[in-house]
């Protein structure tokens, strides 16, 4: 990472990175270190409101919450993220398939019309830093109920933050078996 | 306290903004509010996080590098990438609830 100290970390994140590692035989990923450092100043918010996001209530599945972290991740451009949650969401979905068919061709993809209508309005908002009325209308014509759009857009924050944290500081890509324990955790433990 | 306001996305939000702006932190609290709102940026600053806000990607180790040589510690730059990143975030966030507000109203 392009920052030193979030590289090392405390005195005691020292120590529980290199157990970590010991323990899951794979690095402590970029996004946990980043977690890891001085918390008060976002660590402990940032997990609240992603844990909240993606593991809460609410009547988007797991693996289609997963599925538009991956989603607005690739809108920008983030390699970290993308590899992180496109794996998370295949583990959830067990859908290798419609993950990479969302990412590569949304309009052709084998997925829902509520959540392609939806992907649809959070790369637009991603892409474009705007929405309009008539876009979200979209998105609720095709039965999302409004909470399901307020869940979305939590979501949509939480990774267009993230996106950027990674990428501004340079956060290293794994490589896929590092992916793959890495979701395997996400489900398990989610993001607290 | 952010832990406390599990179920409430919005407020979880708001606590996020609330403390990288006004709780204590080692960049000056004006140079984090330019930072969030991507305005009025100290030249040295100016690149980096036009960039975390617009298009991360193109972040380069020299736009860090150069922000440390003139002079901005580790720590405050942590500061001042994560407003930028969070205050076009919320920027979205807002543009996205007032328009699921008026699709509704």
């Amino acid at each position: 990472m392009r920052l030193g100290i979030l590289n090392e970390g405390g005195f005691g994140t020292k120590l529980l990175f290199i157990l970590i590692r010991l323990f899951s035989r794979q690095p402590v990923p970029d996004a946990a270190r980043l977690t890891f450092y001085r918390p008060d100043f976002y660590g402990s918010y940032s997990k609240a409101l992603t844990h909240e996001a993606m593991r809460g209530p609410s009547a988007w599945s797991i693996a289609e919450r997963e599925l538009m972290a991956a989603y607005v991740s690739n809108v920008n451009d983030c390699p970290f993220c993308i590899g992180a949650h496109t794996a998370t969401a295949t583990q959830a979905s067990g859908n290798e398939v419609m993950v990479a068919a969302a990412l590569a061709d949304l309009e052709s993809a084998p997925v829902e019309d509520r959540l392609r209508a939806t992907l649809r309005m959070l790369g637009r908002l991603t892409r474009d830093g705007h929405l309009s009325a008539e876009d979200v209308r979209a998105v609720l014509d095709t039965g999302v109920s409004r909470q399901q759009v307020e869940d979305a857009l939590a979501i949509c924050y939480a990774f267009n933050v993230t996106n950027r944290l990674a990428n501004a500081f340079g956060f290293e890509v794994l490589s896929q078996e590092g992916f793959q324990a890495g979701a395997r955790y996400l489900l398990r433990r989610g993001y607290r | 306290m952010a832990l406390r306001l599990n179920g409430d996305k919005r407020a979880l939000v708001n606590a996020i903004e609330q403390r990288i702006l006004t709780g204590p932190g080692m960049a000056p609290p004006d140079l984090r509010a330019k930072a969030f709102e991507g305005s009025d940026l100290p030249e040295p600053l100016a690149p980096l996080l036009n960039k975390v806000a617009k298009r991360s990607f193109h972040v380069t180790d020299g736009d860090v590098t150069a922000a440390l040589a003139a002079g901005f510690t580790e720590d405050q730059l942590f500061e001042l990438v994560l407003c930028a990143a969070v205050g076009e975030s919320s920027r979205l966030y807002q543009a996205g609830q007032a328009a699921l507000a008026e699709a509704t109203g």
